[in-house]
């Protein structure tokens, strides 16, 4: 390799540049405080390949610079937890019988805005890359999405494009999407958000770090060749307003060189000869490699010229800082490079060595015999973080006093209810999720459609659960509430499979953090959040922040997602949503008094965002174990999360996914109709069971302290729920239709 | 009875299709890479497993059709012997020319991965033999060109001969547009070659051959071909 053992540290080009103009600072997203701060680290003035690396490694896309001092507060320790946040390119939990769990999740939000079909893809291939960087097979995927409303042809075409992006990614590479979750509201219009999870399984011995160690040993740089796509994706994140930016940043897929990659990358890790493997992801070579010499304690050296390359003429400032898509950095013992490129051949994928650790804490750049940059590795590594003044958004004054009086009650509850069931936010997610390959890998127990997805694990009596939650109306409303109800109802979900909920990851999707306003709404969910996550003790162990989800001036609601893994130990004691014989009785398990405050009711039919949203984690542990140990004692048929839409839809839902109809005609109310059938409250689950295990249930929800309301029996081919009287066809084809329809234009 | 199953660069039921047949069927089977030659020695069954083989990025199938294995495959075929390709599988036997048609893209444009029902409309291939006449198996699909299409002649020729092996049909086995998936030709979801030793299917009876994954239809098919061989 090029560096010498007696170099000197100076670069070859180290004449003095000018200062930066504030143009060439914003190019690189960096302040004029921060540039000084380099320049003082640096101990000079950082030339343009320099500042372009710094630019990217204090991104908040890399850096976390606005978020850190927040993100210390969520709870990441358990007894299972073998690979916490932060530590490598995703969390790791131990589930027994020697395996892990590797999991993640990542937003794609600003790529998604400009270009959808390729911005959510790369997004899935991106995520893809981080599971099996430590060596884990991916075994499912979950995308959660936000659209803006699908009444025009651009929200269809940001809509379609990111569902066929995320279907096509998938697909291609034989990694069953099982779930996840979509919402529309205008606040995403010019901002949708796609965030992708990931997770895989791996024997813990094969945990694979992406550590860069062992001076000598050598980068080997594999998969697609260098282009100038992608470059200043990562800044481009951190920086507001998507159309503003220009189209290049944004990268495009190739679905099947990553199917390659990750079967070459699984085959080279069993020949030992691996130190360290690392995904490339935002700013590409350059944080790949100081990531891995960070964790490693010492220093790489590239070697720019030995770097495929798809495009003629490519500076070393461009090969640094391409964010072209299924990459890899392997780092090879000295010596055992033949037998990895020969791994990596068969598999008909490029490789080249392009550099090799150093001793030398620095990142040091050769373009042949020129040395064009050379940074210490702490300095990028540790990026300098912000805490930003916080201030209560006024509007919470205004949506906080919201009273029920001023809305009137339902007067035709079934048309109510009809219309509801047809609404984008709760008709049948179906018409995306039969795109996705939700099979392949024939694991899948329970499919998209139920609460959480189920997984068996082949080899073991064993199955994990998985679902991703959160809702930008609640934490608009009430950022604490939000994070936390974003924790709860990704755990309910899990928790109504018959799994335990064991561990947590998240994407934190917000404002501009310089807003006080947004960065209050940041850090009470934040809060909320880690007050979740410690009440029901389920530990974050990866995640990711994207913040500037603006447009137009407008952000979008503050939308914290949360990514949940449960583990069930005896895959035949688990539990669906659908309603399974007739005469089976229903009851609702869970808080009292529904309310309207932030319902989608409210949204949907009188065009309302307020009230308060409330949740009592307490009460929230309770119910989830009382359902677990309902349905562990085999006594349920079946259980549902009872969330948006509130009950009426929640048992519509379980009916349809049954096939057979709800005789509730007496469910009555004291108070409004509306709050009965489509109240929202927290920590709530319907349930079906047998006549004969009725006493059995109602004792261990009074021992559990659970509220249980009977609710009537499972039957007949209608839905009679109160005051609704309709026939169970006829209200699933609303169902069915509704988003079908609006994705087609033809709502 | 021994039992290949053939990885090209992209295939990803590979896995899948090997574990059902080793797994849950105690057949030794083995993985084939698309680069040899020649299959293993005493090969019973060849499968051309589902995915997107070359990424699919020129005509679905048209890269694996010109594999290197191919010609063995074809070998075998012509000796009689069993060759079963599922989904993409089906795709690469319709290019290598082992089986007549092509695939057109869904008539909905999209990806489809849902459940589906086909009625066993011959029992005269290896992989049929042991259902019952116009019996119903309910399996998954998973394919975005699985649309059907060929020539009258050539039309004519498979119903004539009844080479359909396996039609799209209701729950019922009633024929029905609403049935059909993906707009095949006929509402066919599988065909056999003239010496009926090879057959192509969308669906995907590996993903049917336990009860926990919702089905176990799919396990008939696997039963044909054990009966076929005296297993």
């Amino acid at each position: 390799m090029g560096i010498s053992p007696g170099w000197d540290g100076r670069l070859t080009n180290n004449s003095e540049h000018s200062l930066p103009t504030d143009a060439e600072l914003r190019e690189v997203a960096l302040t004029r405080d921060e540039y000084k701060r380099a320049t003082d680290l640096l101990g000079r003035q950082p030339n343009q390949i320099e500042l372009g690396i710094i630019g990217g490694m204090w991104s908040e896309h890399c850096g976390y610079k606005h978020s850190r001092p927040l993100l210390k507060r969520l709870p990441g320790d358990g007894d299972q937890v073998l690979i916490g946040a932060g530590e490598e390119n995703a969390g790791a939990v131990d589930i027994g019988d020697g395996l892990a769990i590797v999991m993640k999740i990542e937003s794609h939000n600003h790529p998604s805005a400009v270009e959808p079909f390729q911005g959510a893809a790369t997004g899935v291939g991106g995520i893809l890359r981080d599971i099996f960087t430590m060596g884990a097979r991916p075994i499912a995927l979950l995308d959660s999405l936000r659209f803006g409303p699908l009444d025009d042809q651009r929200g269809r075409y940001l809509a379609n494009g990111i569902v066929g992006g995320v279907a096509w990614y998938g697909n291609c590479m034989g990694i069953p999407t099982v779930g996840g979750e979509v919402s529309i509201n205008k606040c995403y219009r010019g901002n949708p958000l796609v965030n992708a999870m990931c997770v895989g399984i791996i024997e813990h011995e094969k945990l694979t770090s992406a550590t860069a160690k062992g001076s000598g040993n050598q980068l080997i740089l594999v998969g697609a060749d260098t282009g100038r796509d992608g470059i200043h994706g990562a800044t481009f994140a951190s920086v507001d307003d998507p159309e503003a930016s220009h189209r290049g940043v944004v990268q495009v897929g190739n679905p099947f060189m990553e199917k390659l990659l990750l079967e070459a990358c699984l085959e080279a890790l069993q020949t030992n000869t691996v130190v360290g493997l690392q995904d490339l992801g935002a700013t590409g070579l350059t944080s790949s490699s100081v990531e891995s010499a960070g964790r490693g304690g010492g220093g790489v050296a590239i070697q720019v010229d030995k770097i495929a390359r798809r495009a003629d003429g490519m500076s070393p400032y461009e090969l640094m800082l391409s964010e072209s898509q299924e990459r890899m950095l392997v780092v090879a013992k000295r010596g055992d490079v033949s037998k990895l490129q020969s791994v990596f051949s068969r598999w008909g994928l490029h490789s080249d060595v392009i550099g090799e650790v150093i001793s030398t804490p620095n990142l040091e750049v050769l373009d042949g015999d020129i040395h064009v940059a050379s940074i210490p590795i702490d300095m990028l590594v540790n990026a300098p973080t912000y805490s930003f003044p916080v201030e209560r958004p006024r509007y919470l004054d205004e949506t906080s006093s919201f009273s029920k009086d001023l809305i009137p009650d339902v007067v035709d509850p079934t048309a109510t209810f009809l219309k509801m069931l047809a609404s984008p936010n709760i008709a049948s997610r179906q018409p995306i999720y039969q795109q996705y390959d939700h099979m392949v890998g024939t694991n899948t127990i329970i499919a998209p459609g139920g609460d959480a997805a189920l997984l068996r694990v082949k080899g073991t009596e064993k199955a994990i659960a998985v679902a991703t939650d959160g809702n930008g109306r609640t934490t608009f409303l009430e950022p604490f509430v939000g994070g936390a109800s974003a924790v709860a109802e990704a755990a309910r979900n899990i928790s109504c499979t018959g799994a335990v909920p064991i561990a947590l990851t998240n994407c934190l999707n917000f404002g501009s953090p310089e807003q006080p306003t947004a960065y209050y709404q940041l850090s009470q969910a934040i809060d909320g959040m880690a007050a979740a996550s410690t009440a029901l003790g389920t530990p974050v162990i990866s995640g990711n922040v994207s913040l500037y989800n603006e447009s137009d001036g407008e952000s979008i609601w503050p939308t914290p997602i949360v990514g949940a893994l449960g583990i069930l130990n005896n895959l035949e004691k688990r539990c669906q949503i659908g309603f399974a014989c007739s005469g089976d009785e229903i009851a609702v398990l869970g808080a009292g008094t529904p309310e309207l405050d932030g319902s989608e009711y409210l949204s949907v039919i009188h065009d309302v965002v307020a009230g308060i949203p409330k949740l009592v984690l307490s009460d929230e542990l309770a119910l989830q174990r009382l359902v677990r140990e309902l349905i562990s004692a085999q006594l349920l048929a079946s259980a549902h999360d009872c969330a948006d839409g509130g009950l009426a839809i929640a048992l519509a839902e379980s009916a349809f996914a049954g096939g057979v109809g709800v005789r509730a005609e007496s469910l009555h109310t004291k108070h409004r109709i509306d709050e009965m059938l489509f109240g929202e409250s927290q920590s709530r689950i319907v349930v079906s069971y047998s006549s004969g295990a009725g006493p059995a249930v109602a004792a261990a929800a009074a021992t559990a302290g659970v509220p249980f309301f009977q609710l009537g029996n499972v039957g007949g081919d209608r839905l009679l729920i109160g005051p609704i009287d309709v026939a169970l066809t006829d209200a699933e084809s609303d169902w069915t239709n509704g988003l079908r329809l609006a994705l087609a234009g033809n709502a | 009875m021994k039992a290949a199953v053939v990885v090209f660069p992209g295939s990803n039921c590979d896995a899948d299709t090997l574990y059902v047949l080793k797994n849950l069927l105690g057949i030794d089977a083995r993985y084939v890479w698309h680069g040899e030659n020649c299959l293993h020695e005493n090969t019973d069954l060849v499968v051309l497993p589902g995915g997107f083989s070359h990424g699919d990025y020129l005509r679905t199938g048209a890269m694996a059709a010109r594999a290197p294995i191919m010609t063995a495959v074809r070998n075998h075929a012509a000796y009689g012997k069993p060759v079963l390709g599922i989904c993409n599988g089906f795709q690469i036997l319709l290019e290598a020319g082992l089986l007549p048609g092509a695939m057109l893209p869904n008539t909905s444009t999209q990806f489809r991965c849902e459940w589906v029902h086909i009625r066993v409309e011959s029992l005269e291939t290896p992989f049929s033999s042991t259902c019952r006449p116009e019996q119903v198996l309910r399996l998954p699909i998973a394919h975005g060109e699985g649309n059907y299409v060929i020539d009258h002649d050539g039309l004519s020729e498979l119903q004539d001969q009844e080479r359909i092996v396996y039609r799209y049909t209701t729950a019922e086995g009633i024929d029905s547009p609403d049935a059909n998936p993906n707009g095949s030709m006929d509402n066919i979801a599988g065909i056999c070659s003239s010496d009926r030793n090879v057959v192509g299917m969308m669906p995907h009876p590996e993903r049917a051959s336990e009860e926990s994954l919702g089905s176990q239809d799919g396990l008939t098919i696997w039963e044909s071909v054990l009966d076929g061989m005296g297993d």
